[in-house]
C-alpha cells in the first residue's frame, strides 16, 4: 500500500465501492485511551498498518472530535476504563450519533465485561495488551458495517448489487482476530444469504435507507426465534434459520441481535449513561410526520439503549420513507416526536449544552434518520418535551452529565417518580429518559402483554411495579406520539397518540407506578416475551392506538411507536406492525408493548374496570399478531 | 527474535551482564556491543522480566523511529510514577477503598503489560487478588513487590538501552 495514497484510498473506499487498491490503508482511526503509554503504542501500531491515526486521551475530546468531523473517521478504538467517561458510554454515544464501528479495549478479559462490550454494540473487543495482528484487521469492521448498510439498501431496492460487492468481501483475506467477536462475524462476511438479496420484505420496503426494515412481524419472528434458542445461545445463523424469512441475511440478523441485546441490557436498568445525549444525535430535521414519532421514539429507544441507534435510524427512515413514499400520510406530528426525543435529547442536549447539537441535534435523535422535523417542529417538540420535561425534569438535569438522556432523566428523579409521572400523565416524554428504563423493562412486559396480554398481566402482577411501568410506558409512549399523527386511518390510533400526549399528562401519574418497572419487567417479561414481544410492537402500534382511544389515554410515547407502525401501515391497519420495518420497530414492539400493553396492562392491572388486557389483545389481534384486528 | 548470542559475554572480555557496563562500553567494538545488547535482551526474557509484548514494541521500531522502544518505556516510567503516587495515597487513606485500589492497579497493570513488564504485571495481578478479598496486609506487601519489580526493571532496561544504542 502506498502511504501517499492514504487519503485517496480512504476516500475511495469510503465511497462505498467497497474496495480500493489501497484499502485498507488510509483507514481513519480515532483511538481513545487515557493511558499515554498504550496510546502511544497503539498509535504506532496503527500507523504501521498504514492507517491514519488520531489519538485522544479523553472521551469527551474524542466525542467532540467526532462531532466536529462528522465524516472524518472510519472507526473508533476506545479503552473501556477511562476516568472522564466510561468507555461503554462513549460507545453508545458514538453508535447513536455517528454510527461508526467502535472497538473496545481493555486489560480486563472477564466474560461479563466482554459481553458488555458486545451488548453495547461494540464491533469488537480487544484484550490488552493489544497486538499488532489484532489491529491489522480492524478494517473489516468498517467494511462490514458499510456492507450491511448497502445490503439493506439493496434489499429495499430489490437490487442485487450486493452480491457483487459481497463477493469481494469474502475473497478478502479476512483474519478475524477479534477476541470477543461473535463467531458469526466471519460467516457474515461470506454472505451466505445471497438469496436474501431478494428483499422479500414487507411490501412497505420502500425505504431507501440502507437498513433492513424490521417490521413488527419480522421482529416478532426474530424474538420468537431468539427465545426459542435461548438468549444466550441465540446466534444469528440459527435465528435466521428459525425465522426462515427469505431475503433476510444473517448479517441483518446479527446486527439486529446486537441491538436487541443492547435493548435487553438496557431493560435491566442500566441507563445511567449518556445514552440519552448522544442518542439524541443527529436527526435530520426532515423528519416526516411519521418520522417524528418514530424518530423520537426510536431515539428514545436508542438512547435508552433499547433501540439500537441503527434501529432508530431505520425506523425513522422507515417512518420517513413511509411518510415520504407511502401515501399513507402518516402525519405523525413531528411535534410529538420531538417531544419524545426532544424530551430526552433536547433536555439533555440543552442541558448538556450540546456543543454541536442544536436543534439539529435534537432532531438527530433519530440517528441517521432524516427527520423531517424542521426547526419549528423541533421547537414544538421541544416544548412538548418541556412539558414532559416537567416530569422528566429531574432527569433532564441529570442527563446533562450523563449521556443517557433517558437514563439520566430517570435516574435523578427516581424512577418511581418519573414513572409515576409518566404513568399518570403522559409518560411520553420520558420515554426516552424515563421511559427508557421503563421501557426496557417494561417492554418485555409490554411485549408480553401484547402478545399475551395474559402473560403480561401475569408478569406484571408479579412485579407490581413493573406492570405499571409497562403500562406507563405504553401510555407515555402513546402520549409521546403527537396525537396529531395523521396516520392513515389505518393506524388511527397513532395519531391520537400524539394527542394523547397531552392527555397523558392528565393521566394519573401514579397509576403506572413505574418505579420498579425496569427491573420487574426485565425478568418476567423476558420470558414471556417470546413471541409476544414481536407482537407487541405491532400491537402497540395499533392497539395502542386503539386502546388509547378506547381508554382515552393519551400515550405519547407509545404513540411514537405506534406512529411508527402506523406510518408504515398507514395503508393497512393490520400491517402497522409490519410497516415498522425498522429494527426499531422490533424493539418498539418490545418496548412499546407497554403502550399497547399499557393500556391493556394498565387496564388489566390497574384498572379492572378498564378493558382487560385480553380484550385489548383481541382488539389488537395479539393472538394473531395481526394488525387487522386493530380497531382503527 | 531471540538472537541468542551465547558467548556475548566472552567477547571483548565483557563477561558481566550487568554492573559497570558503561565503563566497558567504550572499549568494545560495535560487534561486541551488539552481542552484549543481544545477551542482555535475551536474559531479560529468559529471566521473566519481559514478555512477548516487548517484542511487539521492538517490531514497531524502525529506521524512522529508531528509539521507539526506549521512548515508550520512558513514557511508561514517567506515567507510572503517578500510579504509584495514587496508590500510596489511597493505601494511606481511611477507610480503605479496595475498589479504588483495585481500580488504580488495574490501570497500572494495563500500562505495564503494554510494555511487556512481565513480573510487574504479575505482582499487579496479585495485588488485585488481595484487593478482592480485602486483605490489606497482602495488598501492602504486594505493593512493595510491585514497586521493587517496577524499579528493578527500570534499571535493567536503562542499561540495556544504553548498550543497544551504542551498538547501533
Amino acid at each position: 500500500m502506498d502511504p501517499m495514497s492514504i487519503s485517496t484510498s480512504s476516500a475511495s473506499w469510503k465511497s462505498g465501492d467497497g474496495v480500493s487498491d489501497q484499502f485498507p490503508a488510509g483507514l481513519r482511526v480515532l483511538v481513545v485511551d487515557d493511558d499515554p503509554t498504550c496510546l502511544r503504542i497503539l498509535e504506532k501500531m496503527l500507523r504501521n498498518c498504514l492507517y491514519e491515526v488520531t489519538k485522544c486521551s479523553r472521551a469527551e475530546v474524542a466525542l467532540k472530535l467526532l462531532r466536529d468531523n462528522k465524516d472524518g473517521f472510519d472507526v473508533v478504538i476506545s479503552d473501556v476504563h477511562m476516568p472522564d467517561m466510561d468507555g461503554f458510554k462513549l460507545l453508545e454515544h458514538i453508535g447513536l450519533e455517528m454510527d461508526l464501528p467502535v472497538i473496545m479495549m481493555s486489560a480486563d478479559d472477564s466474560k461479563n465485561v466482554v459481553m458488555k462490550g458486545v451488548t453495547h454494540g461494540a464491533c469488537d473487543y480487544l484484550i490488552k495488551p493489544v497486538r499488532m495482528e489484532a489491529l491489522k484487521n480492524i478494517w473489516q469492521h468498517v467494511v462490514r458495517k458499510k456492507k450491511h448498510e448497502w445490503k439493506d439498501k439493496d434489499y429495499e431496492q430489490s437490487g442485487s448489487v450486493e452480491d457483487g460487492e459481497r463477493q469481494q468481501k469474502p475473497s478478502e483475506d479476512v483474519d478475524y482476530s477479534s477476541s470477543a467477536n461473535e463467531g458469526n462475524w466471519k460467516s457474515s462476511k461470506k454472505r451466505k444469504d445471497e438469496e436474501d438479496e431478494g428483499d422479500e420484505r414487507d411490501d412497505t420496503s420502500t425505504l431507501k435507507k440502507p437498513r433492513v426494515v424490521w417490521s413488527v412481524e419480522l421482529h416478532q419472528q426474530f424474538v420468537t426465534a431468539v427465545n426459542q434458542l435461548g438468549i444466550d445461545k441465540a446466534v444469528p445463523k440459527k435465528i435466521l434459520e428459525l425465522m426462515n424469512v427469505p431475503g433476510l441475511t444473517r448479517e441483518n440478523v446479527a446486527s439486529h441481535l446486537q441491538k436487541y441485546r443492547l435493548y435487553l441490557k438496557r431493560l435491566s436498568g442500566q441507563h445511567h449513561n449518556g445514552l440519552g445525549n448522544s442518542f439524541m444525535g443527529p436527526t435530520d430535521p426532515t423528519f416526516g410526520p411519521m418520522s417524528s414519532l418514530n424518530g423520537l421514539e426510536l431515539q428514545a429507544l436508542t438512547s435508552t439503549g433499547q433501540l439500537p441507534p441503527q434501529s432508530l435510524a431505520t425506523i425513522q427512515a422507515a417512518a420517513l420513507g413511509r411518510v415520504a413514499n407511502n401515501k399513507s400520510a402518516v402525519s405523525v406530528p413531528l411535534v410529538d416526536q420531538r417531544n419524545i426525543f426532544s424530551f430526552e435529547s433536547p433536555k439533555i442536549r440543552f442541558v448538556e449544552g450540546q456543543q454541536q447539537h442544536n436543534n439539529n441535534k435534537q432532531v438527530n435523535l433519530l440517528h441517521g434518520i432524516p427527520t423531517n422535523m424542521d426547526s419549528k417542529q423541533l421547537a414544538a417538540l421541544h416544548q412538548s418535551a418541556q412539558s414532559f420535561g416537567n416530569i422528566n425534569m429531574p432527569i433532564h438535569s441529570q442527563s446533562t452529565q450523563s449521556n443517557s438522556v433517558m437514563g439520566q432523566m430517570v435516574q435523578p428523579q427516581s424512577r418511581a417518580q418519573i414513572l409515576n409521572e409518566i404513568n399518570g400523565s403522559h409518560a411520553l416524554n420520558i420515554p426516552s429518559s424515563v421511559g427508557q428504563p421503563v421501557f426496557s423493562q417494561a417492554i418485555p412486559s409490554a411485549v408480553l402483554g401484547r402478545n399475551g396480554i395474559d402473560n403480561v398481566r401475569v408478569q406484571t402482577h408479579a412485579s407490581v411495579s413493573q406492570p405499571s411501568a409497562l403500562v406507563d410506558f405504553s401510555r407515555s409512549q402513546r402520549a409521546e406520539f403527537p396525537g396529531n399523527n395523521t396516520f392513515s386511518k389505518g393506524s388511527g390510533g397513532f395519531i391520537p397518540n400524539y394527542d394523547v400526549f397531552s392527555d397523558l399528562n392528565q393521566n394519573r401519574t401514579d397509576d403506572w407506578g413505574l418505579q420498579s418497572v425496569g427491573s420487574a419487567f426485565d425478568a418476567p417479561q423476558h420470558s414471556n416475551l417470546q413471541g409476544r414481544l414481536d407482537v407487541a410492537p405491532s400491537v402497540l402500534v395499533q392497539p395502542g392506538f386503539s386502546s388509547d382511544q378506547r381508554r382515552g389515554h393519551v400515550r405519547t410515547p407509545s404513540g411514537n411507536k405506534v406512529a411508527f407502525s402506523a406510518a408504515d401501515g398507514l395503508g393497512n391497519n393490520t400491517n402497522l406492525g409490519q410497516q415498522i420495518k425498522a429494527e426499531d420497530m422490533g424493539f418498539q414492539n418490545g418496548l412499546f408493548p407497554d403502550q399497547f400493553g399499557q393500556d391493556d396492562l394498565m387496564s388489566a392491572l390497574l384498572k379492572p374496570q378498564q378493558e382487560g388486557l385480553v380484550p385489548v389483545e383481541s382488539d389488537f389481534g395479539f393472538d394473531g399478531y395481526h394488525l387487522d384486528n386493530l380497531p382503527v | 527474535m531471540y538472537a541468542h548470542a551465547k558467548d556475548g559475554g566472552g567477547v571483548g572480555g565483557m563477561r558481566k551482564k550487568e554492573g559497570p557496563v558503561n565503563l566497558k562500553i567504550y572499549t568494545m567494538t560495535r560487534n561486541q556491543l551488539q552481542c552484549q545488547a543481544a545477551y542482555m535482551r535475551n536474559s531479560l526474557f529468559d529471566q521473566g522480566y519481559l514478555d512477548e509484548q516487548f517484542v511487539q514494541l521492538e517490531e514497531l521500531q524502525d529506521e524512522a523511529n529508531p528509539d521507539f522502544v526506549e521512548d515508550v518505556v520512558k513514557l511508561f516510567y514517567t506515567d507510572s510514577a503517578r500510579f504509584i503516587r495514587n496508590m500510596e495515597l489511597t493505601l494511606d487513606s481511611r477507610p480503605l477503598d479496595f475498589e479504588k485500589l483495585d481500580d488504580i492497579m488495574h490501570q497500572f497493570k494495563g500500562s505495564s503489560s503494554s510494555i511487556g513488564a512481565k513480573k510487574v504485571k504479575r505482582e499487579c495481578t496479585q495485588f488485585q487478588e488481595y484487593c478482592k478479598v480485602g486483605n490489606f496486609d497482602g495488598c501492602m506487601r504486594t505493593f512493595q513487590e510491585v514497586k521493587q519489580e517496577h524499579a528493578g526493571l527500570k534499571k535493567k532496561l536503562e542499561s540495556y538501552f544504553e548498550v543497544a544504542r551504542q551498538a547501533r
